[in-house]
This record gives structure tokens, sequence and C-alpha cells, in this order.
């Protein structure tokens, strides 16, 4: 709870002068509504003495206490609640803002469904602590001191019976709150088991068919679809009670209040008018007594939603150095080499809370050396850590030990900034925002000239399909525009990377939705328009990197970390009958296969 | 409250359709809703009687100056609590129970219903919404009958209830408290209309900053390699404005609504007092009458004042239902016909005529295929990946059916077949094997009662499962965990042989896992299929050499069609598709002998 005020307070703070006004407000809304019991009072007393003529004015006064109370209430809703709203802008801001700065070892443990339910309703349980968990205590606070002091001036001694009951209901409610409470954790278990039912079920739609499981299935179905209903109905034998035991405390309440009040009234200690004020003031106090469980509430489902948000908030960015000296500017437009010194590498284990167990080494003491304007392929089987190798120039990894440099210079002491700028890469899920075409092809620059673009997409052998589309380059792509195949959006993903006119271009198996023809020809527009580049490939399909200077084959040793097996140009590697060589044997006959 | 209620696109008669479709789980429990409403009344009749005696106190004994009388007032205060107290409860009680009931019943039928269902509709539904029917949409139409009706049916006796008494009271007096309620209802009509409009755009700018923040983490490497984020923060911004800009018109809507109803109830209590006073004045009105008039007006505004709450929730209730209803509407498309056929004799013969068959119409996975098996053959299917091999496997059992052609098991249409007795005729080993929760047993038998305990013993001993499972605590009474979790590959593909063996189908389907089985179950796995493979029609669709060496004959699937038939050694000779699958996929296994 402290922790969730903690958090809070600095949100809260940038709107003190609304909040106030929306304190102030509560309490004259308060006052007014206070007022009209008295105001009864006087009338009830002048009606007992005979005056009836007079009531009028006194309904007259009830009309403008009311209009009053109104016209404040008015206030009191409008900035205690809308302050929430602003309140909520400014997080989910934050939170927004935050996201974006958070690495890609953040995004590995936390599923992206997990994070929107955070987003959505975690943050929404804590904009009502911000709005109805600080307007009702309040009120409840306000309109407690004035009945007490209205009540006391009326009758200290029939406040004291008064207030007996109060303390009976507080007590009451928190007893069955937290049965209730218990309780409801079971039937919502016992949820959980049905979803999971249905869950395996429809996962295993064929199974159960081919199977003829049907029956077993609604067996085990029944018997959690009975035992939920049966933990309800023990959740409800406690829940049903607890508003009409309300009820019937506050009446008792009224009873006592009635007889003892119409006691004295009768002997004249107070007048009737008094007594039905007294009655008025003791309603005005139920409310807060039942609203009082609700705001318990909300500040519980607050601080538990602020806890799951705080997972979130408190992830950290990629650690940048607080010094870093710049890049030179010359950088930019010269190619730079590419080196891996000893590297050492473990994705974090999965899961938001981690199994554990150590996950293991992709990369372990790995080194490799690209020269300047020179282009390297890495190849090998799925799992062999080549693009693992490739994540860590732009430093969407880090490694656990070692070092990568990029122009001599650790990238780890580099503004982030700069390595990226430095960087273009091509990855492996080449997502394309919804946004028209040449803004997505124009993602990294908004301010390139539409030559640039179409430059890039002829480079990428884009042209053609663009001719296509219904609007051209301003056709709106990704999930709310037309799909593109996963051919084009690779070649729009490689378009976006040439654009940047990076020193050093990465691509990352970019090309498996593409034939191997299509694969070369955009391969070799790419290396023509990056001849000043120095370029890492890693490539599925061999006979698309014939011509790199150098290709590695990379193979998981016996704990699977990457290791080089065997490297050199492709005519070299052919001749040394090696895996290479037989993997490329391979990928010749699945394509004179596919022809088939 | 869900994101598509009160949606403009809702007919306003599906309302009344729906109440039919749901009135069916309700009208079994009627003496449960009878008793519901009688307890309803009593309690109303309690709630009642608190003002009047507030009005009996002040008259009768406050007023005169003697309180002796005060105690059998006190007394019947008590007891009218007490039996308040037990009527709300009881109805409460009784309401939940009706609800659960229905409830349970719903539940029960959508599964049934599910199960019933063919595995296509299972292709193109997002498993959580299959889990969201069942669940919460239930709750929500639980929402609808328990809280919705049964609060508007208290609430509209509890409003008749005091307009009966305040009318018995002193009717001119009433009358003129009723003369708010008009203008009561015209500020709910008011604010509903505005509230509505208000709430649509909520949910559409929830709705787009959710999308919004679901696009940047699905494309958060690419922005964040690009340095788009302060870019893509402003855009952000612009929703998160209109998100703000949406809700704090509702925010107005209720600010303004709130002191609106406050200050129509105190011009009530005000027209009370003036208009009262006068009546007493005249005698026609007691003090207490006076008092209990106040008290009465209070209870009376109150359910008007929630009315519009009510009111949300129902809507919400209602798209819930329509929901389920349009699931239990969803036709199955694989079931039994209507006279359905059991050949006397059922060796296990299957035959392809013709067959072609499509996930995605147009987009044919399996063409033309022509192909007899015989009871007793083993025939292995082999092929590229997407040739159409599981698919091929998945006709025979009707787990989907063919779009052209036919296919006979036994001479006959599957699809003239009863389903379950066709289901009976296969066993599928399927690449993934799935195992459900339950011990080792259970998933051999899976709940199969022809099946005694001893067979599955058998089955285990027979499919190498014993041989490991002795090892787990209990052996093979031992519980697995979630989709056999802490079981490896080879052990689930034991456990999915040992079931096959299990059932005694005529015909065994096995969908051979190209995931390298671990070294020391993959002998195991061997001596398992052997054995299993005895005597039964097969069909093996093959990535391992052994298996096919077993094969009476081998099919070469290609894009959908059988391209070549033969043994293994003419298909070799003959150096097609076979020979370079061959050399592809099993050049680095020993060479057969020619």
């Amino acid at each position: 709870m402290l922790n969730l005020w903690r958090r809070l307070v600095p949100y809260l703070a940038r709107y003190r002068g609304r909040l106030a006004f929306g304190i102030v407000s509560l309490i004259l809304c308060r006052v007014f509504l206070l007022i009209v019991p008295q105001i009864l009072e006087a009338a009830i007393d002048a009606v007992e003495g005979g005056a009836t003529e007079e009531l009028w004015r006194y309904a007259g006064y009830i009309v403008a206490a009311a209009a009053g109370s109104a016209i404040f209430r008015y206030f009191m809703r409008w900035h205690l609640i809308g302050v929430s709203r602003y309140a909520e802008y400014d997080m989910r801001r934050d939170f927004y803002r935050h996201l974006q700065t958070l690495p890609a070892s953040f995004f590995s443990r936390f599923r992206v469904g997990d994070i929107l339910s955070r987003s959505a309703q975690d943050m929404n349980a804590v904009r009502m602590v911000l709005g109805p968990g600080v307007m009702y205590p309040v009120e409840t606070v306000v309109t407690t001191i004035g009945c007490f002091a209205f009540m006391l001036a009326i009758s200290p001694r029939l406040t004291l019976v008064t207030l007996l009951v109060m303390p009976v209901v507080s007590v009451l409610m928190k007893i069955l709150g937290e049965k209730i409470f218990r309780r409801s954790e079971k039937v919502q278990a016992k949820m959980a088991d049905i979803s999971a039912v249905v869950q395996e079920n429809a996962a295993a739609a064929r199974v159960v068919r081919a199977f003829s499981q049907e029956d077993a299935q609604r067996r085990t179905f029944a018997r959690e679809n009975e035992a939920y209903a049966r933990l309800s109905m023990k959740l409800v034998a406690v829940s049903a009670a607890l508003f009409p035991l309300l009820l019937a405390l506050i009446g008792l309440g009224l009873a006592g209040t009635l007889v003892f009040g119409g006691t004295l009234a009768a002997s004249g200690a107070i007048t009737v008018g008094e007594l039905v004020a007294f009655l008025f003031y003791y309603g005005y106090l139920t409310w807060p007594m039942i609203a009082l469980g609700w705001v318990v509430n909300i500040h519980q489902r607050g601080a538990a939603s602020m806890k799951r948000l705080a997972e979130i908030l408190d992830a950290r960015p990629l650690p940048t150095p607080d010094h870093a000296t710049p890049l030179s500017r010359s950088f930019a437009h010269e190619p730079v080499s590419i080196e891996f010194e000893d590297v050492t590498f473990a994705y974090p284990s999965q899961g938001a809370t981690g199994n554990g167990k150590p996950a293991p080494h992709v990369l372990r003491g790995f080194s490799l050396r690209v020269e300047p304007g020179q282009t390297v392929a890495l190849v090998g089987r799925t799992g062999s850590g080549k693009s693992t190798i490739a994540r860590l120039i732009p430093r969407i990894y880090d490694p656990t030990a070692g070092a990568v440099r990029i122009g001599g210079r650790n990238v780890r002491n580099l503004p982030l900034d700069q390595v990226r700028e430095a960087v273009g890469f091509v990855p492996q899920d080449s997502f394309l925002f919804s946004l028209p075409l040449k803004d997505n092809l124009g993602f990294g620059n908004a301010d390139a000239p539409m030559e640039a673009i179409e430059r890039v997409a002829e480079e990428a052998g884009l042209t053609g399909d663009i001719a296509g589309f219904p609007d051209g380059y301003d056709t709106m792509v990704g999930e709310r525009g037309v799909t593109l195949s996963g051919g084009q959006r690779q070649r729009a993903a490689i378009a976006r990377a040439l654009l940047l006119d990076t020193p050093i271009l990465v691509l990352d198996d970019v090309l498996s939705s593409v034939d191997s023809e299509t694969e070369a020809r955009i391969l070799e527009a790419v290396r023509r328009a990056a001849r000043e580049r120095t370029t890492l490939i890693v490539a599925h399909r061999l006979s698309t990197i014939r011509d790199a200077d150098a290709i590695y084959l990379l193979e998981p040793d016996e704990t699977g970390a990457a290791r080089i097996v065997e490297h050199g140009a492709h005519e070299e590697l052919l001749a040394a009958h090696g895996i290479y060589a037989a993997m490329y044997r391979r990928q010749m006959l699945e394509e004179e296969l596919a022809r088939l | 409250m869900s994101p598509t209620d009160a949606s403009p696109a809702t007919p306003p008669t599906s309302d009344r359709r729906l109440l039919k479709e749901v009135l069916p789980y309700v009208l079994p429990y009627w003496p449960f809703v009878t008793l519901g409403v009688a307890l309803v009344l009593v309690s109303t009749v309690a709630q009642l009687a608190g003002p009047y005696l507030v009005r009996i106190a002040i008259d009768d004994h406050i007023a005169g100056g003697d309180a002796s009388g005060l105690i059998g007032v006190l007394g019947l205060f008590i007891a009218t609590l007490a039996l308040g107290f037990a009527a709300a409860y009881g109805q409460a009680w009784i309401v939940n129970l009706f609800g659960q009931r229905v409830m349970r019943d719903i539940r029960r039928d959508v599964f049934d219903h599910i199960q019933k269902l063919h595995p296509a509709w299972f292709d193109r539904q997002p498993i959580g919404k299959v889990v969201t029917r069942a669940t919460s949409d239930v709750d929500a139409l639980n929402e609808l009958l328990s809280s919705g009706v049964v609060m508007i049916i208290t609430d509209v006796v509890l409003l008749v209830g005091i307009m009966g008494v305040l009318l018995a009271m002193n009717w001119q007096l009433a009358l003129v408290t009723f003369a708010a309620v008009p203008s009561l209802f015209v500020a709910g009509w008011i604010f509903r209309r505005r509230i509505r409009p208000a709430f649509r755009r909520v949910r559409g700018a929830v709705a787009a900053v959710n999308a919004f923040i679901q696009e940047t983490l699905t494309g958060m490497e690419v922005l964040q390699l690009f340095r788009q984020e302060r870019r893509r923060a402003r855009e952000y911004r612009k929703l998160n404005r209109a998100h703000t800009a949406a809700h704090l018109e509702t925010v107005f809507c209720f600010s303004v609504f709130y002191p609106v109803v406050e200050l129509i109830t105190a011009g009530t209590i005000a027209l009370i007092i003036g208009y009262g006073g006068g009546r007493i004045g005249a005698g026609t009105l007691t003090v207490g009458g006076l008092v209990a008039f106040l008290m009465y007006s209070e209870m009376f505004f109150r359910p008007i004042r929630d009315l519009t709450e009510k009111f949300n929730i129902l809507q919400g209730a209602l798209a819930a239902s329509e929901r389920i209803v349009k699931l239990l509407h969803t036709e199955p498309r694989i079931v039994t016909p209507p006279a359905p056929r059991i050949p006397a004799r059922r060796p296990g013969a299957i035959r392809f005529r013709d067959a072609s068959f499509a996930y995605n119409e147009g987009d044919w996975v399996l063409r033309g295929i022509s192909l007899a098996i015989e009871p007793g053959e083993t025939v292995a299917v082999v092929g590229h990946t997407g040739a159409g091999k599981t698919t091929l496997a998945a006709l025979l059992p009707r787990l989907y059916d063919v779009q052209r052609g036919a296919v006979l098991v036994d001479g006959v249409d599957v699809k003239r077949w009863n389903l379950p007795a066709l289901r009976r005729q296969f066993s599928i080993v399927p690449q993934d094997v799935h195992l459900f929760s339950g011990s080792v047993l259970d998933n051999i038998r899976l709940g199969d009662r022809t099946i005694s305990e001893a067979d599955a013993r058998r089955a285990a001993e027979e499919g190498e499962v014993t041989a490991w499972a002795h090892r787990l605590p209990d052996g093979l009474d031992t519980p697995l965990g979630e989709r056999g979790a802490g079981l490896s590959q080879g052990q689930r593909q034991l456990v999915g042989i040992a079931r096959a063996m299990a059932r005694r189908s005529r015909v065994l389907v096995l969908d051979e896992a190209t995931a390298s089985v671990d070294t020391e179950t993959e002998q195991a796995v061997q001596t398992a299929l052997a054995r299993a493979l005895e005597n039964r029609t097969s069909v093996v669709i093959a990535h391992r050499l052994s298996t096919i060496r077993g094969a009476d004959r081998i099919i070469v699937l290609h894009r959908g069609r059988i391209r070549e038939t033969g043994s293994h050694r003419e298909l070799l000779a003959a150096g097609g598709i076979y020979r370079r699958l061959y050399e592809l996929q099993f050049a680095e296994e020993p060479v057969l002998a020619a």
C-alpha cells in the first residue's frame, strides 16, 4: 500500500490545484447537504407550534440548500474524478515511453498479451485508486465529522446510543469481507480449472475426436462444472448475507435511535424536529459505512495492480556509459570493421519468473573479424547460433562476456543511438507498421526524399509489386492495411534498411520467403548498393551467398554453444568435401525437388 | 463491460429472440424463481414497515408526551428487521442458487456442443475465444438473469409498494410527491442519450490505444533499431489524448446527472414540507405522517437513480448471451448421418476414390487421390514437407471431409458410417502425442471402458512403457503434469503407441515424428512399433528408414498428388521423386541392402 502511494503521489501532485478545489467543493457540498436536516428540524418544530403557513418558506430554504449542494457536487465530481483521468494520461504516457526503452531481454520474459493486460486492466485499477479511491474516503471523513457535530449538538447521550451500532457494523463487515475474499478466491481457482479443461479440449480438438474422447472430456468438464457451482454456493452463503445484514443493522440503529430519542422527545429534552433531524443525520452516515468496504477493496486491488505494473516500470533499459565519447564524424561515411572477441552469450531464462535453470550458452568464447567493406556470410543449421551473433551487433542483446566492436570501439561504450545509427539491421521477422508503404520504407528517416525511397524499393526488387498495389506507395500496409506476402514484407524490410545508408549492414536470414532466384537477384543488388559497407549476411540457403568474401559454417558443440567448423570462400569449402559441401548438395536436391 | 455491448449493429428484435433461447434454461427452475419473488415481496413489506413505525412512534407516543408505548414499537421494529433480514437473505440465496443452476446447465451445453464441432471450426477459432464462451460469457449471462432481472423485479415491487403506502396515507400529498417522477425520467432519458455515444467513444479510444500498444510491442525491435521511439511516442500522445477526452466526457455527464437528481429529490422534499404543512394545518396529516413521507421519498428515488447503471450491466450481458447463442447454433459439420451404417465385416480395408481436399476453399492440399489398401497391408506414405501426408491420414477417421471424391472404409463411404464406430476402427499415433491430465495408465486407456485395466497394463508392457514407467514414483499410476510435462518426446510417443495397441482397432496410422528421439528410447520405439504393426492394416507416414523397410508398398505424395507407387527397390531404380527424397532424407543413415 505504501509502495502504491509512493508512486502515485507525484502524479497527483501535478494537479494539486484541481485536487484542492475538488476537495473544497466536496466539503461545501457536504455542508449544504447537512444543513437540510436543520431546516427540516425548524420546519417540523414550526408545525408542532402550529405555524404551518411558514412552511413554504422552509421549503424554499431546502431548495436553496440543495441547489448549493448540487452545484458543489458538480465541481467535486468534475475535479476529483477528472484529476484521476489526467493523472491516468500521465501514467499511460510514462508507461508507454518506458516500454520503448526496454531491451529485447525484457520482452523475451513478458508475453505481448501479458503486457497489454497490464497496460489496460491494471492501469485502470490504479486509476480507480486516484479517482473514487480518493473521493470516497474524503467524503466519508467529511460526512462523518459533520454528522457527528450536528448530532452531538442535538443530544450527546443520543449520539452515544447511536454510536453503539457503528463498530458492530465495521467489525461484521470486516469478518464477512475476509470470509467472502477467501471463498471467492476458491471460486476463482475453480474457474481457472474450468478454463484449463476447455483450453486443453480446444487445443487437442483433433486428438479428442480421433480417439472418441468426447464423453471422457464431458465427464471431466461436468465434474469441474459441478464443483464450481458447489463452491459458488458456499460463497453465496456468506456473500448473500452481506447486504441484508447491513440493512438490518442500520435498521436496528434506527430503531434504537427512534425509541431512545423518542423517550427524550416525549420528556421534552429534545424537540420532535430535533429527533427527525437526528434520524436524517443517522441516514446520511449509512452510505459512508457501506462505501468504506468498497474503498478498501479499490485500494487492495490497486496495490496488487501497481505491483504488476512495477514489474515493468522497474525493468531497466540497456546500460549505456555515462560519458561515452561519440563516434567521429567520418565513421558514418566509411566502412568499418566488425569484431567479436571471446564473446559468451546465453539468452535470459524464459518466463516472468524464470525456472531457476541456468539457460544454456549459445556462444562461448566466440571470435570473428569482418574487415571493413567485406561481405561475410554465416551459415549453419537452425539453432546453430548464427542469428544470435547478428543480434549482438546493434545491441539487441549484450554479450554475457567478451566484446563486440565496430570500428574498433566496444559497442557497450558507445551511445546506444550511435550504434544503431551505424548498423542497418534487417531482422528475420520483417515487421511492418500500420502506415502507408512509403512511410514504412522511410521508417528510419521521416525526411527522406521520394526519389531515395523509390531507389531503395528498386534495389530491393519491390518496384514491380508496388505498381500492383491499389494506392502505390500510399497503400496502407501492416495489420490494418493490405496483407503483403511474406516475400514482399521481407523485401520492404530490406529497402527500409538500405535507405539509411549505414556503414554496417546486417541481414538476418531475411529472404527465406522468396525463391532462390529472386533472393540471388536482390542480394546482388544489395551488394552493388552496399559496396562501401561492411555486410554480414546470415543465410539459410547456400546458393545465394556463393559470392561472399568469406563464409563461416557454424555448428553447435556438445553443450550447444556455436563454434566455427568450416570457413573460407564458397569454392574452397566445396572442395573441402565437409559439412558445407554436404549441406550444399542437399539444398541443390531440394531445389530440384521443388521444381518437379 | 464488454466491448461489443450497445453496438448499433444489434437489431432490437434480437433481444426477444435471445430471451426465447434462454427461456428453456430458466423454466426447469421456476419454483426457485417463484420462491425468490415471494421473498422479494416479504422483504419489501418489511422495508416499508420502517417509516410507518416511525410515524406510529411520533404520532401515538412521542407527540402525546408518553414514551411508555415506545418499547412496543421497538419490539415490532426489531421483528420486522428480523423478518426483512431473513427474507432478503433467503431471496439472495435462492436467486443465486437459481443462477448457478442455470449457468451450470448452459456451461454444460456449451461444452457438449463444442465436443460435436469439427476440427475445421477449431482451426479458425482462437482458443482464448472458445474459453471465454464457456467461462466469462456464461457469467455475464448469469448477471443478466440473477442481478439484472431479479434486481429490476425487486425495484419495481418496492416502487409500487411505496406508491401504494403513500396513496393510502394521504392521496393528495402522494400525488404531489409523484410530481417529480416525470422530471426524473426526463433527466434519465437525456443522460442516457448523452452517455451512450460517450461510452461508444470511450470503447473506440480504448481499442485504439490497445491496438497501438500491441503494434508497438510486436514491432519493438524494428522501432528501436530504427530509433523511431520519439516519433512513435508522439503518435501515441494523440491517441492517449483522445482516450482521456472521451473519458472526461463521461465524467462530465455523471457530474451533471447526479446533482440534477439531487435537486429533483430536494424539490420533492420541499413540496412535501410546503404542501404537507398545509395539510397538517388542515388536520388531514399528522407530523409523524409527514416524517414518514419524507423517509419514503428517500427510498423512492434510490432505485430510479440506480436504474441507469443497471441498464449498462444488462447491455453487456445481452452481448455475451448473444455470443453464447451463436456458438450453440453453430452447426456441427461432421456428424453421423441419419441412417448410419456399420459394415458387418470390418477387416480394415481402405480406399480413396479420386479424393480432393482443401483446408481453405480452392487451395487444394490433396488432389484426386486414388488408392486402395488391403486388410493387413502396411503402406508407407513418403513425401517432402507440405506434400499432404498428415492431411491424408486425417481424412480416414473423418476429422475432415473431402470436398470431392470419397474415402471408403470396409467398402462404405466414411460419410455414411456411424461416426463413433468409424473412429473406433482407427488408432492414430501422431507426431506429437498429446497427453491428457491423468495417470500414465489413464492415458493408455483414454476413458475407454471396454479396455480392462489388465489389457491396458499388457499394452504398456508390450509398448515398452512399463520399462521406464516403473521408475516413476507410482509406476503406471503416476499422474502426469499438464500435457505430460516431464516426459521426453520418445516416452510420450511410447505412450501413444501403447494407447493404439490397447485399442485393438483394425487400422493403425503412424505419423512419425521427424524429431530425433533420444537413442535410449529409439530402440524401444522400434520394438514397440514392430509389435503394433502385426496383423493390422497400417498407414505409416514415414520419415525413418526402418519403418519403410517393413512396408508392403510405398506411396510417394508430392504437392497433393500420388506421383509414384512401388517397393523401395523399384522406386529407387526409377530415379524419380523417391530417389531424391531418399538421397535427401536418408543419405546420412545406413544404406539399404539393394
